[in-house]
């Protein structure tokens, strides 16, 4: 709260008038259609739609596609943010021991932050193909036949990895930033009294990391369940046999390609529930309180 | 470090450079299959070095790319590419940095209802809402244009919260000394808060740029007119349309330049980025 302020009552409101006109017309609006189309049902044509109230959401929780649906998005979120965050904290860790070499280390493993995740599901898409791929011609010599196009685990894995790659650096980031704020007394204080490398990272650095690892772990979860996207519809486009159809993709399958309008909206109701709460959550528990 | 353990310090540059090494793995595939021919890769053994086709390969994207996946040129994709990646930077600097004014520096009816409409829009990511929007711009007549690229997504509650915060911490003393020397409140933004957050603003630039570079499902739905795909977009069409063609060394390419700019970015102004990313989610 600003102790001096000046008194103009129309100016506030033609600088904030550009910003809430694209909100109202971008963000609000169609998310007001969203929740409207989700009781509504629209004929084969479009052309008429009547209320059928709480119908679509029913069909959804009955539909085995949509549980599926779920059930692959729990498992895609949980994979991308263990992967990506276990190999930042390790890379962290060891990034934080070193002296001279940091900076030079911390440039190599940044980059990959700005690479589109629809041209990493590619590059990745490349690696694992099945015919010239480099991974496959590698698993092929210890004995594991890879193919994504037709194995619903190898598909899983390959948007896994993609997806968790891409997101590497940023935790890699936030966990070197979270290490340096750690007073060195600390670990000092615990060598002193013959703590080893390990003892000290279980019982001083991880327990004094924990607020990055919680803000990180929310990022992740967001990252894995909405930003994925591209690199799913790049690679897998959901399949095969809807293996990676995460909720994200199928909102945007269900209501582009196969024009069901009134399940995509009330899939994006649901999904605009989770990430409102996500985002909450991200508030409360950070302590990072939106003060008004 | 707190004792010098040479094992240790081994065991970490190790872990370190295998990171290094699997982070840029697959861009280095895909730099070395974009140097080499179609039939380099019929032979089943993937060449692991750089082939003698570099310039022929990137000089062919660039000027006409592969007319049968009815995508333009690369360079006409870059160029769109950074057309919208600028609108969505410089649009959301300027229309979160004037919001963020206006609710830090006035007292107004309903500045708390103005401030919850933009924070909530930090919790509806265009995916989730994604055939509402596109019926709000395709009624709009914005399909295929500049500015249905762009506007829809510049709106931004995290770029409105960072200038709010920079202002916040701001010392009273200014607006002060500005009333005292007669400058109303425009003149006060325009010649005290903008140069006084102008780190912030580049910081976030940064950001905004790679966000907006980066852009694939919104392009995707908004553009069928190829004078207007951008290159994120636009692989992907590529990489359909030669599904049967195994023009890998030429999707690869495009990837390769697709990926370049914002890389070049993120490397030429780390110390910027980092602020960047750190600020944003305050």
């Amino acid at each position: 709260m600003k102790r001096t302020i000046f008194s103009n009552q129309l100016l506030p409101w033609l600088l904030l008038a550009p910003q809430l006109a694209i909100t109202f017309i971008f963000f609000l609006w169609p998310a007001g259609q969203a929740i409207r189309q989700s009781f509504l049902r629209e004929d084969a044509f479009g052309i008429n739609s009547s209320f059928v109230g709480l119908a679509n959401f029913r069909a959804l929780l009955d539909s085995p596609e949509y549980l599926n649906s779920l059930q692959v998005t729990a498992i895609f979120a949980v994979s991308v943010t263990v992967m990506s965050m276990g190999v930042a904290l390790l890379l962290a860790i060891a990034v934080d021991r070193m002296l001279k070499s940091a900076r030079v280390y911390t440039t190599l493993l940044v980059w990959p932050y700005a690479v589109a995740p629809a041209v990493a599901g590619i590059l990745w898409w490349f690696i694992f193909n099945p015919t010239i791929g480099v991974m496959p011609y590698v698993l092929d010599m210890v004995g594991y036949d890879w193919n994504h196009i037709s194995s619903k685990t190898d598909a899983m894995l390959l948007v896994v990895i993609a997806s968790a790659w891409k997101q590497i650096s940023y935790n890699f980031l936030f966990f070197v930033a979270g290490l340096q704020a750690i007073p060195a007394s600390m670990r000092e204080a615990a060598a002193i009294d013959g703590a080893g490398p390990v003892r000290r990272f279980f019982d001083i650095t991880f327990p004094l990391l924990s607020p990055t690892t919680f803000f990180l772990l929310v990022v992740n979860i967001v990252y894995a369940m909405f930003d994925t996207f591209a690199v799913i519809d790049a690679t897998t486009e959901g399949g095969p046999a809807q293996a990676t159809n995460i909720m994200v993709y199928k909102v945007y399958f269900d209501g582009f390609v196969g024009q069901n309008i009134g399940s995509s909206a009330a899939q994006s109701v649901f999904l605009m529930a989770i990430v409102i709460t996500l985002t909450i959550i991200q508030f409360r528990w950070v302590e990072k309180k939106v003060e008004y | 470090m707190i004792e010098n353990r040479p094992g240790l310090n081994l065991l970490a540059h190790l872990v370190l450079i295998a990171g290094v090494v699997i982070v840029a793995l697959p861009v280095w595939v895909a730099f070395v299959a974009s140097t080499h021919t179609a039939t380099d890769f019929m032979s089943g053994t993937v060449p692991m070095w750089p082939g003698p086709h570099l310039v022929e390969n990137y000089s062919r994207m660039l000027d006409a790319g592969v007319s049968t996946s009815g995508t333009p040129p690369v360079a006409r994709m870059m160029f769109n590419s950074l057309v919208m990646a600028l609108l969505i930077a410089c649009g959301k600097i300027a229309i979160s940095i004037t919001s963020a004014f206006a609710i830090v520096y006035f007292r107004f009816p309903l500045r708390g209802l103005a401030f919850w409409c933009i924070f909530i829009t930090l919790m509806l990511p265009v995916e989730v809402r994604i055939v509402p929007t596109f019926q709000v711009v395709a009624g709009l007549g914005l399909l295929n244009s500049y500015a249905g690229l762009s506007v829809p997504l510049i709106a931004s509650a995290t770029a409105t919260f960072l200038f709010r915060q920079v202002f916040l911490t701001m010392p009273d003393e200014l607006v002060e000394a500005a009333r005292i020397d007669g400058a109303g409140p425009m003149k006060f933004f325009r010649d005290i808060l903008l140069p006084l957050s102008r780190t912030n603003m580049a910081a976030l630039f940064v950001i905004l740029f790679i966000y907006g570079w980066n852009q694939y499902l919104w392009p995707l739905l908004v553009t069928t007119d190829a004078q207007y795909y951008t290159i994120v977009a636009g692989i992907k069409r590529m990489a359909d349309a030669v599904d049967g063609l195994p023009q890998w060394h030429l999707v690869m390419a495009t990837a390769v330049l697709a990926m370049l700019p914002p890389v070049a970015v993120v490397i030429g102004m780390q110390r910027l980025f980092v602020k960047g990313l750190v600020e944003t989610e305050k």
